[in-house]
């Protein structure tokens, strides 16, 4: 059985390539543009992983991040933070605020694939 | 009065005198007498006796004249020339007793002025010599004060308890510009020997690096200096630099600020260079901007082409209009990029470079200070845990230590918890400062708020925000709950910096090297107060900093509607007129000039319009002369003014009033005029630019200048005495 995805995104440019992406590598997807509708589909879509924005309107990749984790039922999805800031600092928030993996836009895609796939066995 | 009663008891005797011996003889004769020559002694003589009395009592009269003229030569003269005589002994040298009176009088008068003129010469003599070593002294003075004159950066010597001790024109230059208020009010109204640098620079900094400067004097760092950046009461940004200065320990018996160093050396007081970065610093902000927005605004931007262009790569079998949209994406973030490059270099090229001074610290400094704030402030206690003590960081440590302490006291106030720990750890290049407490949790939302909220503890204020804070660092803070021992923290992470070389050097060898400049050597450094900063009226008048002033009235009659149209006042500090701290303000009344007081004051109605009003004058001037006494001529005059204003303008002169009016009665009652421009004669005063508030407030402020010592030779010598000694004259005077 294939893989569910979850994309946050604010940003229709980077969602195109990330769905495209992930429905040719076979996964089953579903977009959210902010951080209620992120909230809602995980619980409803029930993602195994969700690629997580941090700078969005309304909230931030971290405040979803948080209310994830704080939900038991959701304890075993993986989450990948996506940001446009590259500091150390934000990073090491990200991880610990319970992200699986953090990384940096621009990305390689190639990387970000195999990234997904490592979490996901 | 003594020799009023002399003189009555003088007239007294003399009457006996005439009437006496002759009232004897006729009470011997007629005891000695029998009863028939008594009679016919008394027939001969009762019709007599009007004819004898009348002569006796022109006698008498005419004795009483002679007497009381030899009294208004002798006696009233020498008591005149005496007081002459105490003014050439004390006030004014060149005084001379003028020779006038009975012919020994003026012998007397001529031998003082010679005796005067022999101890003059003699003084002159002596004081060349003295003059001749002052003056290498001066020179040395002068010449670093040429030095400091010239320096770009203001300059500020303060003592530990704040007081200015020496500025240069720079630093005056800086405040003004920060002074509130009306433009030509007093130069920089704020700034002036003997004032305190904390209505300028807050408190709590200056403190805090103080111990940060004597933590590394302890040490035996190289370099105990510490640099802050404050914002001013009207938002502008200051960068100070703080250097201790070093003296012999005195045996004072101060409480915790002063701590020994080495070998009984001290830190009595430190030098500020103040340089206003305000511009700079909006620059700054802007250019950090500039970056943002090249690095993180193009980051999102590169992604998505970067991700496009790859999904393409990887895909040669994509459909034909979805290939259309992946380019388009590609064409549109390509034009994106390029043009916020264009905008943001633009931007860019007229950036400065300037910092937030962010210093290397030791991390167990930055908690350990932060405790006792914590401890001091909110009384909750602190306990630190597993903090590793070679731990260096870059940080604003004022700043990062109100930070810590705003989150103290905000879980304190919210959460009530009863203990904090602070824990130190690190992680590659950052420092992790921990605050944790047990039991109660709190949730990331509330952490939000905060970071938004000004840090505000008590009364303590503070215009920067946590998050403020947390950015300038390049750092991060956020929450975390550490279920396992029912405990939660704050973690903020900072940057670590590389821990510094040995720049450890020999301490001994710093502080006694002789590469220390000797201009620290102002005895000013050991002027500090008494208990409190108030005005003690048991200290003595040498030792009280003075405001003298003077106002230019449109008329006598305050409550009949006259009012002040200018005023002036020069301060007083450490027994000197400072020519250069003045308050010089004309008024405008709200009503016409009258034209009878203009050939007096000068001031026309062009002068005063377009003139503040009083109601901005008045409370500036109340600024200007805080914590001093106050000092006029005729001051109930000036006084009245103030007080009708008092409720209206809600300022109050609640400080200690001299009048040199009666001081001058008080020292010479015998003298005819206490005008001022008597006394100042009286005392030697060369009177200058009389009549504008200013010029007289130096008139006034000279000749008080000359009244210290003469009052201390009467025994009044603090302020209580003399105050007391002005309100019996002033009594005195009324009765008349």
């Amino acid at each position: 059985m294939s893989h569910r995805i979850l994309i946050v995104d604010d940003e229709p440019n980077i969602v195109i390539s990330l769905e495209y992406l992930m429905k040719k590598e076979g996964f089953e997807i579903a977009v959210a543009t902010d951080g209620d509708a992120a909230l809602r589909l995980a619980s409803e879509f029930r993602p195994d992983l969700i690629l997580l924005d941090v700078m969005m309107p309304k909230k931030s990749g971290f405040e979803v991040c948080e209310s994830l984790r704080a939900n038991p039922a959701l304890v075993d999805v993986k989450i990948i933070m996506l940001t446009a800031k590259g500091r150390e600092t934000e990073v090491t928030k990200g991880l610990a605020l319970g992200a699986n993996a953090y990384i940096t836009k621009p990305f390689s895609t190639k990387d970000l694939v195999v990234q997904i796939k490592s979490l996901l066995e | 009065m003594k020799a009023k009663f002399r003189f009555i008891l003088a007239a007294g005797v003399l009457g006996l005198l005439m009437t006496g011996p002759f009232a004897l003889t006729a009470l011997l004769l007629c005891a000695d007498a029998k009863d028939a020559e008594r009679a016919a002694f008394a027939e001969f003589l009762l019709p007599r006796l009007p004819l004898g009395g009348l002569m006796t009592l022109l006698g008498f009269i005419g004795g009483v004249i002679l007497l009381r003229s030899l009294f208004q030569q002798y006696v009233h003269g020498l008591l005149r020339m005496a007081e002459t005589l105490r003014l050439m002994l004390g006030a004014n040298r060149n005084f001379r007793v003028a020779p006038e009176g009975p012919p020994e009088i003026r012998e007397l008068a001529r031998a003082a002025n010679d005796l005067a003129q022999q101890r003059d010469e003699l003084l002159n003599d002596v004081e060349a010599q003295i003059g001749q070593a002052k003056a290498t002294v001066e020179e040395e003075k002068n010449r670093l004060a040429a030095l400091m004159s010239e320096l770009a950066l203001g300059v500020v010597v303060c003592n530990l308890d704040g007081r200015i001790l020496l500025y240069n024109s720079r630093a005056r230059l800086q405040f003004k510009a920060l002074a509130q208020g009306p433009t030509s009010m007093s130069g920089g109204a704020l700034i002036g020997l003997g004032r305190s640098i904390f209505s300028i620079l807050e408190r709590g900094q200056i403190t805090h690096s103080l111990e940060n400067i004597q933590q590394r004097l302890r040490r035996g760092s190289a370099e105990p200096t510490a640099n802050f950046i404050t914002s001013t009461r009207n938002g502008a940004l200051l960068r100070c630099q703080m250097a201790p200065v070093l003296g012999r320990a005195e045996t004072t018996k101060e409480e915790g600020v002063v701590t020994p160093i080495g070998a009984d050396l001290q830190v009595t007081g430190y030098v500020l260079t103040i340089e206003n970065i305000t511009r700079n610093f909006e620059r700054e902000a802007e250019r950090d901007q500039a970056l943002q927005a090249l690095t993180d605004g193009n980051r999102a931007a590169l992604g998505n082409i970067r991700a496009a262009v790859e999904t393409l790569i990887d895909s040669p079998e994509m459909e034909a209009d979805y290939r259309a949209r992946f380019m388009r994406v590609i064409a549109d973030e390509a034009a994106a990029m390029s043009g916020k490059l264009e905008s943001t270099m633009s931007r860019f090229a007229d950036s400065l470079k300037t910092r937030w001074p962010l210093e290397d610290v030791l991390a167990v400094d930055i908690l350990a200070a932060a405790a006792r704030r914590i401890e001091d402030k909110l009384q909750l206690p602190i306990k630190h845990e597993s903090q590793d003590a070679s731990l260096w960081m870059r940080v604003d440590s004022f700043a990062l230590i109100q930070a810590i302490t705003f989150l103290a006291s905000r879980l304190q106030d919210h959460y009530e918890i009863r203990e904090l720990r602070l824990r130190l750890a690190t992680e590659g290049k950052m420092v992790f400062v921990d605050l944790i407490w047990s039991g109660t949790t709190v949730s990331s939302e509330t952490l939000y708020t905060w970071e938004l909220e000004p840090m505000n503890v008590g009364a303590e204020t503070s215009p920067l925000t946590l998050r403020d804070v947390i950015d300038r660092h390049g750092g991060e803070i956020w929450y975390q709950r550490e279920k396992a021992a029912h405990r939660a923290f704050f973690r903020i992470v900072l940057p670590a910096a590389a821990t510094p070389d040995a720049a450890v050097i020999d301490q001994a060898q710093h502080l006694h090297s002789d590469s220390r400049p000797e201009y620290y050597d102002f005895d000013l450094f050991a002027a500090r107060d008494a208990a409190g900063s108030g005005i003690d009226p048991e200290r003595k008048l040498t030792e009280l900093t003075y405001s003298v002033f003077d106002t230019e009235t449109t008329g006598l009659q305050p409550s009949e509607g006259d009012e002040i149209i200018q005023l002036g006042a020069v301060r007083i500090v450490n027994n000197r007129l400072l020519r250069q701290e003045i308050f010089d303000q004309l008024v405008d009344p709200g009503i016409p000039l009258k034209p009878e007081g203009i050939p007096i004051h000068g001031i026309t109605e062009a002068m005063v319009n377009g003139q503040p009003r009083l109601d901005v004058v008045l409370p500036a001037f109340h600024e200007f002369c805080a914590e001093t006494v106050l000092v006029a001529h005729n001051a109930a005059f000036d006084m009245r003014f103030f007080q009708l204003k008092e409720d209206s303008l809600g300022v109050r002169f609640t400080q200690p009033v001299l009048d040199t009016l009666l001081l001058s009665a008080v020292i010479h009652p015998n003298q005819e005029s206490h005008r001022l421009e008597s006394i100042a004669e009286r005392l030697g005063i060369n009177v200058i630019g009389r009549h504008t508030a200013l010029g007289d407030a130096f008139v006034t402020g000279e000749v008080f200048l000359k009244m210290i010592p003469l009052l201390a030779d009467m025994g009044i010598v603090t302020l209580r005495q003399a105050l007391d000694a002005a309100q019996k004259t002033y009594f005195a005077r009324v009765k008349y």
